[in-house]
This record gives structure tokens, sequence and C-alpha cells, in this order.
């Protein structure tokens, strides 16, 4: 029983010229493959690291950990106001430059110049090397040939995103492609309440995105978090979204959901009902000074829209929800099989208590979801790499997931081809 | 002895415990108590949240009072709380074992 119209082709999948067939999970559990990812993928393409209210004043900054892409990486806000980034290595001899207490651990701060722990090596916000200790030791030593390795750093509506690959010739808006040009003049400044949770996820990277690139999974993994008699009838009506669409490597879908209030508050729990929120968000939308939403934004522009999903190859997904607020997600690799969740929520700053708590049960909802999902997820990943199941069927409503996952494998593949200009006498894949 | 919550609140004093800064320490408590402990706390908390919308919305958080300041964070545990009373029957998330996701950002109140 179709409940939202599909495209004219029968479904979502051929509308995309998308593959049919099984998928293979082979890309998510050897430490091979994510080798070749690190270098492919994320060494490669444009990362969202933060936003630019991490980095409020002159000379404001902050490190992200960047395992997947091999390197540590400090962002900054200039004298000149300008935001930069720099591999977070110092040039004498290969201290990290920006720590506290735990090398491996995330920091931020505000400063006028960075001096090395180690021997006191100085480099301006704009990354020149200013200071030598015992300069006349050095031998020919010309500090212009020492000033920090600089990071590709562009902003696009206040989102930071770094590029690790020095010879990238793409520049942001462009590889953001239409969503990014259509999500434009949504305003995310007025969004400063901040709720960040993180979480490390037994899991290929790869498979958290795929559990949050479809709804598929909700009426039943999360059947718990509805009263009874809803939960049935959300079971027995299934989930299908709006629409799905693919723009090169990106993925968005668009869902309908979180109605308030509710036709009958009995669909909702007593929480809920009292404090007019829940996972969709407070019931009352603030105003955000949006007339109508940026074209990318409800792209149907269905009445029963409730949210869009935006997954930014390859690991930023950007949710837009009806009731003016936003939540982002992320997901950094440490390894084959783990990696570090980040979901952080975006709120107009409440104006009274009565709006703080309706903001708590919404980041709350999520986490309790979010814990539904990530145990879900070392569950999969543990039975995938027995490599009892090899082919896996999947339905119109996880297109995105077979989206994401072709998309990795081109990564790899072109790479592969790149770094190695003859073609190779075997095949490896 | 100053009492921890607004006059009007005054029979919430028993669960003052509640009254956490952080999601974090909010959450650990409800893991570490008792379905009893988080029912007893539920029946008392949530009628008054209930009844207590009017003066929330009154109450604004530019230099909140430390009496206020308790009262929302006791009512941000009753948010948490209401998981496992209301849907779950457990403290826990089930099936969540000894996954986590934890809050390292948060506003200050």
């Amino acid at each position: 029983m179709a409940h939202f119209p599909k495209p004219a082709e029968g479904s979502w999948t051929e509308h995309h010229k998308i593959d049919k067939s099984p998928l293979s999970y082979a890309d998510s559990i050897t430490p091979e493959h994510y080798e070749l990812e690190r270098d492919a993928i994320f060494r490669r393409t444009w990362l969202n690291v933060g936003r630019v209210e991490q980095l409020p004043r002159k000379g404001s900054y902050f490190t992200k950990e960047l395992d997947a892409a091999r390197t540590s990486i400090v962002v900054v806000r200039g004298m000149d106001g300008e935001v930069r980034a720099f591999h977070n290595v110092c040039r004498h001899r290969g201290n990290k430059l920006v720590w506290n207490d735990y090398p491996r651990e995330e920091t931020s701060g505000i400063c006028r110049q960075f001096t090395c722990k180690y021997h006191a090596w100085r480099y301006d916000l704009e990354g020149k090397l200013t200071f030598v200790q015992q300069e006349g030791e050095f031998f020919d030593l010309d500090k212009s040939d020492y000033g920090l390795v600089g990071v590709q750093a562009e902003v696009w509506e206040g989102f930071i995103f770094v590029n690790l690959d020095s010879e990238n010739r793409t520049p942001l808006r462009e590889y953001l492609g239409k969503y990014g040009k259509g999500i434009e003049g949504y305003p995310f400044d007025k969004l400063t309440q901040v709720h960040k949770y993180r979480a490390e996820i037994g899991s290929n990277w790869k498979l958290f995105i795929d559990a949050f690139a479809e709804f598929y999974h909700a009426p039943i993994l999360h059947a718990g978090q509805y009263m009874p008699e809803e939960a049935q009838k959300i079971k027995k009506y299934g989930y299908e979204a709006i629409a799905y669409d693919i723009d090169g490597p990106h993925g968005m879908v668009s869902s309908w959901g979180g109605i308030a209030p509710p036709h009958d508050q009995k669909m909702v729990k007593p929480i809920e009902r009292a404090l007019r929120s829940g996972l969709f968000g407070p019931w009352d939308a603030p105003d955000i000074g949006l007339d109508e939403w940026p074209p990318a934004v409800n792209p149907a522009r269905h009445p029963h829209w409730g949210m869009d999903s935006f997954v930014f190859f390859p690991n930023f997904m950007l949710l837009i929800w009806r009731p003016n607020w936003v939540l982002t997600y992320h997901y950094w690799p440490t390894s084959y099989n783990t990696h570090i969740f980040e979901g952080t929520a975006y709120f107009v700053p409440p104006k009274n208590a009565f709006q703080r708590l309706q903001q708590e049960l919404a980041v709350v909802s999520f986490k309790e979801y979010g814990l539904q999902d990530g145990n879900t997820l070392e569950a999969t990943q543990t039975m995938l790499e027995s490599r009892t199941v090899t082919e896996f069927p999947l339905n119109d409503q996880e297109v995105l997931l077979r989206h994401l996952h072709n998309t990795a494998n081109r990564y790899v593949r072109d790479h592969q081809r790149e770094q190695s200009p003859a073609p190779a006498a075997s095949a490896t894949s | 002895m100053a009492s921890t919550f607004p006059p009007d609140f005054a029979e919430l004093e028993p669960f003052a415990g509640w009254a956490l800064p952080t999601e974090r320490e909010r959450y650990a408590k409800r893991i570490a108590s008792t379905m009893d402990e988080l029912q007893a706390f539920y029946d008392a908390a949530f009628p008054r949240l209930e009844s207590a919308t009017p003066y929330l919305e009154q109450v604004e958080l530019d230099g909140i009072s430390d009496q206020d300041k308790h009262l929302l964070w006791l009512f941000c545990a009753l948010v948490t709380v209401a998981f496992p009373v209301e849907a779950w029957s457990q403290p826990r998330v089930p099936d969540s074992g000894a996954s986590s996701i934890d809050a390292v950002v948060e506003p200050a109140v």
C-alpha cells in the first residue's frame, strides 16, 4: 500500500539508476579495505570539522583528530578574521603542536600564537614560524621555510570544512553540489544553543550512516518508544519516505512525521504531552525569519513534511527539522570496525525554562534512539565479520545505503587506478 | 537552611538529589537507580511539571535564580527518567548493553 507516490520508473532505486542486486558488505569488514578508504576518501574529500561559532574571536582555535585521514589539525581564526587550518605538527621534530594533558584528545581555546611544548618554537596564527629557540645553533635555517603545513579550509553556511588533499582543485561549494546550494540561506547562525553527544561505536563507519539513512527500521527497532497502540499502528503502516534524491556522491531523504500537535493526545507519551515536544523537536516552532524554506528543504513542498536528512559524502549528515532546529551527525572512523559518532543539536536559544525543557526532551529522545541504534550496529558488525552470509537484499527505502557503499567503493577504485598508472595484470577486486 | 527549590515546589525537597547540573550526571543517576526509585521520583515530579507550565514559562534563563535553576535541573532529570517509566520498564535502554552516548557540550543552564 503506497502512501507516497514513487517515480514513474516504479522505484526510487531505478529512478536514480542504482542497481538492485544484493549488497555485499565486504567493504566494511577488513582492515585492508579500511586502509584504502583512508587514503581514497578521508584524505581526498571535504570534511566538516566544526562551525564558525566555535571560533568566536581572533585567535580562537580548536583541534580535530582526523585518525581516518592520518592526521590531527588545528583550526584557527587569524588576526584578519579568516579561518585557517594547519596540520597540528611542529616543524622542528614533529611534536604535536597543540594539545593539553592527553595528546590524543581534542582541545580548544584562544591564543595569540602557537608555542610548541617541546622546544618553544613559535608560530603566528597565519602559520608562519616566528621564533626558534637558540636559532644560532641551527645550520642555515631560514624560518620562512618552516611554517606550519597548511590544509585547505573553506566555510559553507557557517560549517567549516577541510580537505587534506593539497592537490584538490574542487572548491567546497562545488563539492557540496545541489544540496549545498539549495540549503543556502537557512539561518543556521540563529541556532546557537548547542547540545553535543559523542559515542564510541563498535562498527564500521558506513554501518551507522546506513542506520540513519533509512527509517525502514524505525517502526520495529524503536517500537518501544511509542505508546503501545500507536506502535502497533506504525508497525502495520511501515515506513515510506516522501522522496529520495541523489546528487553526485551525496544523497537525501525527505520524510514525513512529527505532526504537532498530534491529532490525538493519547498518541504520545505523557512527558511529550506535558512538554509539547519529542523526537521531532518542540511542537511550537520558534521564529527564525524564514518566509519560505530554501529550495532543497522539503523539496516536494509536502504538507506532511517532518524533516530532511542530507548525507554529505563521506561522513557528514545534516538533519533539518520542521520545527526550526537542526541536528548534525559525524562518523569518524578509528579502525575498520570502530568509529566515533558525534551528534550535535542546534536550537534557537530558549527564552525561558519551559522552552529549555522542550529542547532537553528532543535531545534526550535522540540519545535514547541512538543508544538503540548504536548497540545494534555492533551486533551487525560481528556477524558481517563472520562471513556466514555475504549478500544482502536491500529494499527501495534503503536506496541511500546502496548509494553510499557504491560511492565509497568507486572512490577506492578510482584511487587505486590513479596509484597504478599501468593497467594491473590481475585485478585485485 | 535555604530550600533547594522555589517555595511552591517545597514538596519536591526529598528529591533534591535529582537536581543535577549535567545530562551525564542525570543519566548516571538514572541507570544507578532501581525502578521503584525512578517511579517514586516520577510520581512526585510529573504532576508538578504538568501544573507548572505557566510558572516555567515566566522563568527567564538570563539571570535565573539558584532555586529556579535547581527546579529546571530536576525537571531535566524527570525528562530522562520518563523513558524508563513510560517506555522501557527498566532503567537502561533495552539491548543497549555497555554502550553509551555521552553529552560533551551542553548549555550552561
